[in-house]
């Protein structure tokens, strides 16, 4: 008997229907009256999501406003799912931003690749699951909505301390 | 008086009402317990999914008006959702069998009596809607309709599932109509009667049938969960194998009239099971409920008694279907062909043989003696069958009916298939 299934040898001549019919008709009443439940309120309650959660991208700013982001088109490149719409500008002092970044949250995959990649720390995966829209359209996220989210973003695996402690 | 009303009042003792009052009152009962039936109905939806909530820790339905708007909720969804036909369904029969499995579980209530008789300022009224002299065999001839709406739901679906679904249940509901039927008589053997308000007296003013018949009520409690199509016995529902059964292919108000039809033949059952067994509407360890002068707050007491007790079993059932889980086909099978309908048959012979023997010895019916030499046959009976007899008897695994030397041989055969090379000895 191999592969951990457990074999129950029943002694036919000892089993009785009606009476395991009793035994579990007392075990279920008993749960009956258990007042605690298991259930979360879910809009009310929430159940903590792991520090390491990867849901809907944000793109975090300097202090004066501005999108970290370099242009210099790692992510598009890395993302396994072709979801990165990233056209680079320059300004008259050299500085390259992005004239167009776009994310279509419907292709992403949120493996966080973009975010391990990203030299300037711009582009992060977000801690957030509540994202639903009524159009696909809504799911492409532009600049200014990946820049005005709010919520704490990923804390990608440490190789130094991989429980995350 | 034209002659019906005579008919139906010739089963009824006392002051004759007027044909008016009579009339008038009738419809009220009529009205008043259709209402009271079918909201019923409605709450134990949410009854059934509160129950199984509790029973699996969880809360249940508590969002529409704290849960309590729910039923009112899913009625009007089934109402306003699309109404599906499939292309290749034998559309009249499509329709017809959701009516067909709801209208016997609506008429069996019509002849069983929910209170005392109510001795009013217009003559004696009593409190079942058709007070019928052959109340018990009409239930029986009622009951075995059932079936039909079932079986033409699964055959007119054009949907293999929906056909062995069907098909399960016609054969389930006969054998199970069986035993039902058989698990009665000896009620009727006490009773004399097969009216229902007179069985209901006898009750009364002797024992309650489940002391003295309590294996015929077991049966009848086994029966009545296969005859309503209810867990351990749902296998023309079966989810996990036939999707839904004989109403796979139905949906919204058609769906939900199955639904009902269940709800409803549940509390038919139930309230059958109290009035056979359980006294009907009778107060325990009392007896000035059952005799003049019948006023209103008797009629009134009665009622709620009536009530508790068919809410007691309505929660039995709820209960169980948490509890068990499904029987396999072979054994629902046996369980009604080899044990209960033999059971039920042997229990007649013994019920009558103790019967005449006790008359023999000239103890009268309703006396001590009579009840007390029935009380310990059944002791002894419930003694001999739940522990002697069902040991691996009743309910037993697939191979139990083989030799030691097959099971072992079969053993063997499907030994090579678990072995797992690649896994070391675990060393026995």
């Amino acid at each position: 008997m191999s592969i951990g299934v457990k074999v129950v040898e029943r002694p036919i001549e000892q089993t009785s229907y009606v009476r395991a019919t009793l035994t579990g008709m007392a075990h279920t009443l008993k749960h009956l009256f258990t007042p605690e439940k298991v259930t979360t309120q879910y809009p009310e309650q929430k159940e903590s999501i792991s520090k390491r959660w990867r849901g809907t991208h944000r793109m975090l700013t300097t202090e004066d406003g501005k999108a970290k982001c370099v242009g210099c088109g790692l992510c598009p490149t890395i993302c396994p799912a072709n979801c990165i719409k990233l056209v680079p500008g320059e300004d008259e002092k050299g500085n390259r931003y992005p004239l167009v970044f776009e994310i279509d949250e419907f292709r992403c995959i949120f493996c966080g690749y973009c975010q391990e990649v990203c030299p300037e720390e711009a582009i992060h995966v977000g801690r957030h699951y509540e994202n639903a829209e009524y159009s696909r359209e809504g799911f492409v996220y532009d600049l200014e909505r990946l820049m005005a989210q709010t919520h704490p973003v990923c804390e990608m695996w440490d190789p130094a301390d991989p429980k995350g402690e | 008086m034209t002659t019906p009303i005579a008919l139906l009042q010739a089963a009824t003792p006392g002051s004759q009402p007027h044909v008016i009052p009579w009339l008038i009152f009738t419809l009220v009962k009529l009205i008043a317990v259709f209402t009271v039936y079918m909201v019923g109905v409605a709450l134990l939806t949410l009854a059934e999914r509160k129950i199984s909530a509790w029973i699996q820790d969880r809360h249940g339905p508590n969002r529409v008006g704290k849960g309590w708007l729910q039923p009112a909720a899913d009625g009007i969804k089934n109402f306003v959702k699309e109404e599906t036909y499939p292309a290749a369904a034998n559309l009249p029969l499509f329709v017809l069998a959701p009516a067909l499995a709801f209208i016997p579980a609506l008429i069996t209530w019509a002849v069983i009596p929910f209170a005392a008789p109510w001795d009013s300022p217009w003559g004696l009224f009593e409190m079942v809607l058709a007070p019928l002299p052959v109340g018990f065999l009409f239930i029986l001839a009622i009951s075995s309709l059932g079936v039909y709406g079932i079986v033409i739901a699964g055959w007119s679906s054009n949907n293999k599932y929906a056909l062995l679904g069907g098909l399960r249940s016609s054969a389930q509901m006969i054998s199970y109509e069986i035993a039902m039927g058989m698990s009665t008589i000896p009620v009727l053997l006490l009773s004399g009667n097969v009216t229902l308000s007179r069985i209901v007296n006898q009750q009364a003013f002797e024992t309650w049938n489940v002391l003295n018949l309590t294996i015929a009520f077991f049966i009848f409690l086994v029966a009545a969960f296969a005859e309503t199509n209810r867990l351990p016995f749902d296998l023309p529902e079966a989810e996990s194998e036939l999707i839904a059964g004989y109403h796979s292919e139905y949906s919204a108000m058609k769906f939900s009239l199955f639904f009902i039809a269940e709800y409803a033949n549940m509390v038919t059952a139930s309230a059958l099971m109290a009035t056979l067994f359980f006294g009907g509407w009778d107060i325990p360890f009392t007896l000035w409920d059952n005799v003049a002068p019948h006023t209103g707050l008797k009629t009134l007491l009665t009622l709620g008694f009536f009530g508790a007790k068919v809410l007691f079993f309505v929660f039995l059932y709820m209960w169980i279907r948490w509890t068990l889980p499904r029987f396999r086909y072979d054994q629902l099978m046996s369980l009604g062909w080899k044990v209960l309908l033999p059971l039920a048959l042997g229990y007649i012979v013994a019920i009558s043989t103790t019967i005449v023997t006790l008359d023999a010895l000239g103890f009268a019916r309703g006396s001590v003696p009579f009840h007390l030499g029935l009380i310990l046959l059944n002791l002894a009976a419930v003694v001999i069958l739940f522990v002697l007899l069902d040991r691996g008897r009743v309910i037993s695994p697939a191979y139990s009916r083989l030799a030691p030397g097959e099971v072992e041989k079969l053993r063997e055969m499907s030994t090579p298939r678990r072995a797992a090379p690649f896994l070391p000895e675990s060393g026995d």
